[in-house]
């Protein structure tokens, strides 16, 4: 028996800068519904991988679907079902809030009075209906990080990909932007996955895949890999693979 | 790709740098001044040294104000195309320009459409230019306005292709000063925009030779001959084979297994 074909399959990827091996035969699977995380700590490949994901970068081997489609024969067509928050904001300050999330859904090819409907739906959804006309600049970094996953989510993609979303955030607005998030993909049935590396941000029924060095250490359940590695807690079976299948 | 869809985008991409333009009043300014000085200043010094004899397209003897303005509307649009390269490098920078590049429409085609913007944007900066040097007093033939567009869309595409070529080869914004160096200056100087050619035989076969294979005078002259209702065949020709070289050069320096994208953080 089968189960439902994952949003994103990745299959034997590999990449390379100059001679030096960034990523070493990725394989794995990101379903609908769960919230995957790809805990590695900085220079593991996290962004590299990202890059390759959303076409910046074209992989030297293996290959990467979206919904079944091979990103990289079907050609940009397939990033319609995605929706990208880079590590980097790529937020233009001088636009308000409007004018950002028009400009893109303009990229997406959506119609006015339809981006107009899914500019107010995401919104208010995370909290920004009072910032429309806001000037980008004057936001702080959380606003700037939901604004950023609003546009994400405008064309309603089926796959979220999170690169360190948080990364500037202070505890609070962390914490809430993990709940919104957790939220969001059981309640939309979307795929999501997370690049980070910061452990706490990780639940013990999110999917988890251990980065380290472009080779993938451990995947599975969270909560899972802890009991496997036989360590008290996820930050214990963390240094565990790292050390153990290094 | 979905011609509905694919509007939306180009018009999305153009509304954006419009917008942006008119958000920066100070290059608007400046794009304007930059010439302005060369037709008042220094046309006026240069008018009674430089003797010019009567050449195509002119059939009258000209002053230097009137020989010099195609040569100025190609320095605006010049200036235009390497700061259109030069806000790429910038978007490049910045992230924003990973936006553009991860839309699901084909690269050549949100390359295209980013030119498309820039050439709207100088035509903004040519005509408000023409419309000074008009009320300044230099003789531009009113229906050459009209004539000039094609020649304008043409010039613009082709040095906007260049800007985009060399934004993919810009790796850091603190580069950009070696393209005013070695691509704006040399390009602007050894071209027909502030003298003829024969005037450059006459100090050096040399310099006659580079500004005659330069495109920048090829544009300029596409311009000069557009304004008195006229068609520089050759010109035409090497305008639309070298946008052509340009773009594609672009295009392919912008595939994704170039890599020119060259953060590595995670």
């Amino acid at each position: 028996m089968t189960g439902p074909s994952p949003a994103l399959a990745v299959h034997r990827l590999s990449f390379r800068y100059g001679k030096t091996p960034t990523l070493d035969s990725l394989s794995f699977d990101v379903c609908s519904g769960v919230v995957t995380i790809l805990l590695g700590l900085n220079g593991s490949g996290k962004t590299t991988l990202f890059s390759l994901l959303t076409r910046l970068f074209a992989p030297d081997s293996g290959r990467i679907e979206i919904l079944g489609m091979d990103l990289h024969q079907t050609g940009s067509s397939a990033l319609r079902h995605v929706g990208i928050v880079f590590q980097q904001t790529t937020l233009d300050l001088d636009l308000s809030v409007a004018q950002n999330l028009l400009y893109f859904a303009a990229l997406q090819g959506m119609g006015r009075k339809e981006a107009v409907l899914r500019m107010t739906e995401e919104l208010e959804a995370l909290d920004l209906a009072d910032r429309l006309d806001h000037k980008v600049r004057t936001l702080n970094g959380g606003h700037r990080r939901r604004l950023e996953i609003a546009r994400a989510l405008m064309h309603q993609p089926s796959l979220l990909l999170l690169d360190e979303p948080t990364v500037g955030l202070d505890i609070d607005a962390r914490k809430s932007l993990v709940a919104q998030l957790h939220d969001l993909v059981r309640r939309n049935d979307i795929a999501l996955l997370w690049a980070t590396h910061l452990i706490d941000e990780v639940r013990e029924d999110d999917t988890l895949l251990i980065l380290d060095k472009g080779r993938l250490l451990a995947a599975g359940a969270a909560g899972e890999l802890v009991k496997q590695s036989g360590k008290a807690d996820l930050v214990e079976a963390f240094a565990y693979y790292r050390t153990a299948k290094a | 790709m979905n011609a509905a869809m694919a509007w939306r985008a180009f018009r999305g991409v153009a509304l954006r740098e419009v917008l942006r333009f008119f958000r920066q009043r100070g290059r608007f300014l400046a794009a304007l001044v930059r010439p302005l000085v060369w037709l008042v200043i220094f046309a006026a010094g240069f008018r009674a040294a430089l003797g010019l004899s009567i050449e195509e397209p002119y059939e009258t003897y000209t002053t230097y104000e009137v020989y010099i303005v195609p040569g100025l509307i190609g320095m605006v649009q010049l200036f235009n195309g390497m700061q259109s390269s030069l806000s790429m490098v910038y978007d490049r920078e910045m992230g924003s320009m990973r936006l553009l590049l991860t839309a699901p429409l084909p690269r050549w085609f949100l390359l295209l459409a980013k030119l498309f913007a820039g050439v709207a944007v100088s035509l903004l900066q040519v005509y408000a230019f023409l419309l000074i040097s008009r009320v300044y007093g230099v003789h531009i033939p009113l229906d050459g306005f009209v004539g000039v567009l094609p020649a304008l869309i043409l010039c613009g595409l082709m040095l906007g292709a260049l800007g985009l070529l060399l934004s993919s080869l810009i790796t850091q914004i603190e580069n950009f000063a070696g393209v005013m160096n070695f691509v704006i200056f040399p390009m602007f100087f050894l071209s027909t925009a502030l003298y003829p050619l024969w005037k450059m035989a006459e100090s050096s076969p040399l310099l006659e030779r580079i500004c005659a294979i330069n495109p920048f005078s090829h544009a300029v002259e596409l311009l000069r001959f557009a304004l008195y209702g006229k068609l520089n065949v050759m010109s035409l020709g090497v305008c639309l084979a070298c946008t052509m070289v340009f773009f594609i050069a672009a295009v392919w320096s912008y595939n994704p297994r170039r890599r020119f994208h060259s953060s590595r953080t995670g």
